[in-house]
């Protein structure tokens, strides 16, 4: 996956010492913090994410979820900055309705990847710092997830964490569903329920070490059947 | 060891001698990150009431924003009846406090008599303000002596305070609203462990560097009263019980040493 450049101090603590006059130039960019996590199955995909939206040290809410509903089958996770994430769910709403109205269809899960793919690429040079995960079922009814970079490289994967958690989840999904690292263990298919408590518990794990990450964590469950929400209480300190 | 300037006057101005070592090590790191220290990110609040002085604080230590330590102590012992809450820089308040017990134990030895709190805060105000804030340590002390029950606060350039309720660290603001709303003269022993409690809730729960569980000590005449945690924080570990993981292989190799070499070395000793 193509390696976003780094923003200028977005997220950084100020420091406790007064190291002498600095000339700040205004940042167009903040971290918001927040986790998002999206996992596929056979015939499901799951999409969580925190509800914490952070800024420095503070808080600014406590119940802002990063999963977007795109379509009956299709569920976006936007972490980064928050002003970005906003605006570019617009623009790909915008854009479905577009395309349902010329071509009298709802877009498919590749196909909003591959879309959103160009839309970040538009704006190689000034990009939207947002990390995006899309989860999601494809044509033939099977779990699919897309994960992306700032600016736009995007490949398919069967579970992606993004975020400021994500170092910390992304070995723990490896392990538990890629069976990475482990020997002589029976490689069961994962069935939604297993998939469902391995979210909830990577996240309470997130939440005690990670300070961007609390408060509550809000899964949405695909299946054909449609999108079933779910919130479940984090540490709040 | 004593600190120098309590066996002989140091010399006047600013000491720049780790200047030369401080840019080697910069150096080395070359591009790539110097280890970054541990904060503790941290609440801590102090009031004073009738009978003596509570402290407070929480216990989450940060480095960045990962979690490094969920049950530090940031309540430290200086003498008998004097303790002092450190943020800022974790190995910065835990030295400056140790140094400053050693030395106050030496003074009370060698006067027969029990440290006053002036004196602790003389001390350590004279150390950071040498080190012009390269110490980052804020601290709050507080202590019951023979001239009453007294709460300071020292700064990491050497600035003093001296308050009847204060707060620092991170979380100081949040601590500050409650204690600014709550704090009333001579309150009882409760409602005093109660409102520092509070405070440090505050900061707890709305800043992200503070968290985890809250630490009280309570000072007065007839003792201390330290007590860790005050409250476990009501998100608690889950416990697994033992053999949760299993033990798969157990291979044991030992390990064959052999002598190759030995070499007796004379020490200079003067």
């Amino acid at each position: 996956m193509l390696s976003s450049q780094s923003y200028q101090d977005p997220g950084k603590m100020k420091d406790y010492h007064y190291s002498g006059p600095v000339e700040h130039r205004f940042s167009p960019y903040s971290f918001n913090g927040g986790t998002v996590l999206a996992v596929a199955g056979e015939d499901f995909a799951i999409v969580a994410s925190d509800t914490r939206l952070s800024e420095g040290y503070s808080i600014h809410s406590r119940d802002s979820p990063k999963c977007y509903k795109l379509t009956d089958t299709t569920v976006i996770g936007c972490s980064g900055f928050h002003g970005d994430c906003l605006t570019l769910t617009k623009i790909i709403d915008a854009r479905l309705k577009m395309y349902k109205h010329s071509n009298n269809k709802t877009m498919t899960s590749n196909a909003i990847a591959a879309m959103l793919s160009t839309i970040l690429y538009g704006r190689r040079f000034f990009p939207y710092y947002v990390y995006n995960i899309i989860g999601g079922l494809d044509e033939h009814g099977k779990g699919a997830v897309y994960s992306f970079d700032p600016v736009g490289s995007y490949q398919r994967d069967t579970y992606k964490a993004g975020g400021s958690a994500s170092a910390m989840l992304q070995p723990l999904l490896d392990n538990q569903i890629g069976f990475k690292n482990m020997e002589g263990v029976q490689q069961v298919p994962l069935t939604q329920e297993r998939a469902v408590q391995l979210v909830k518990d990577v996240f309470i794990s997130a939440a005690e070490r990670d300070v961007y990450t609390g408060d509550a964590l809000r899964l949405c469950i695909i299946t054909k059947e449609g999108i079933n929400e779910q919130t479940v209480p984090l540490r709040k300190d | 060891m004593a600190l120098s300037n309590v066996l002989e006057t140091p010399l006047p101005g600013f000491n720049f001698d780790n200047a030369a070592r401080n840019a080697a090590l910069e150096g080395l790191y070359d591009g790539g990150q110097t280890p970054k220290p541990m904060k503790t990110g941290t609440t801590i609040a102090g009031v004073v009431f009738k009978d003596g002085v509570v402290l407070g604080a929480d216990t989450r230590a940060t480095s960045g924003e990962v979690v490094a330590d969920k049950m530090c102590s940031k309540i430290h012992y200086i003498a008998p009846n004097i303790y002092c809450c450190g943020a800022g820089t974790a190995a910065d308040t835990e030295k400056t406090t140790e140094l400053l017990s050693s030395n106050l134990t030496i003074f009370s030895q060698t006067s027969g008599r029990n440290p006053r709190l002036v004196m602790a805060v003389n001390i350590l105000q004279d150390m950071l303000y040498r080190y012009h804030g390269q110490i980052g340590a804020s601290l709050i002390l507080g202590g019951v002596d023979c001239t009453g029950n007294h709460l300071y606060t020292v700064g990491p350039y050497g600035s003093v305070n001296k308050m009847p309720y204060l707060a620092m660290g991170s979380g100081d603001l949040a601590a500050l609203g409650i204690l600014e709303d709550r704090y009333q003269q001579d309150m009882e022993l409760d409602t005093a462990k109660e409102l520092v409690r509070v405070a440090i809730h505050a900061g707890i729960m709305n800043d992200l560097a503070s968290g985890n569980n809250i630490d009280i000590c309570v000072i007065t005449r007839e003792g201390v009263d330290y007590i860790r945690p005050y409250q476990e924080s009501e998100y608690k570990d889950s416990r697994y019980r033992p053999g949760t993981t299993p033990v798969l292989t157990k291979k044991v190799v030992p390990l064959k040493l052999e002598v190759v070499q030995e070499s007796v070395q004379q020490m200079e000793t003067i």
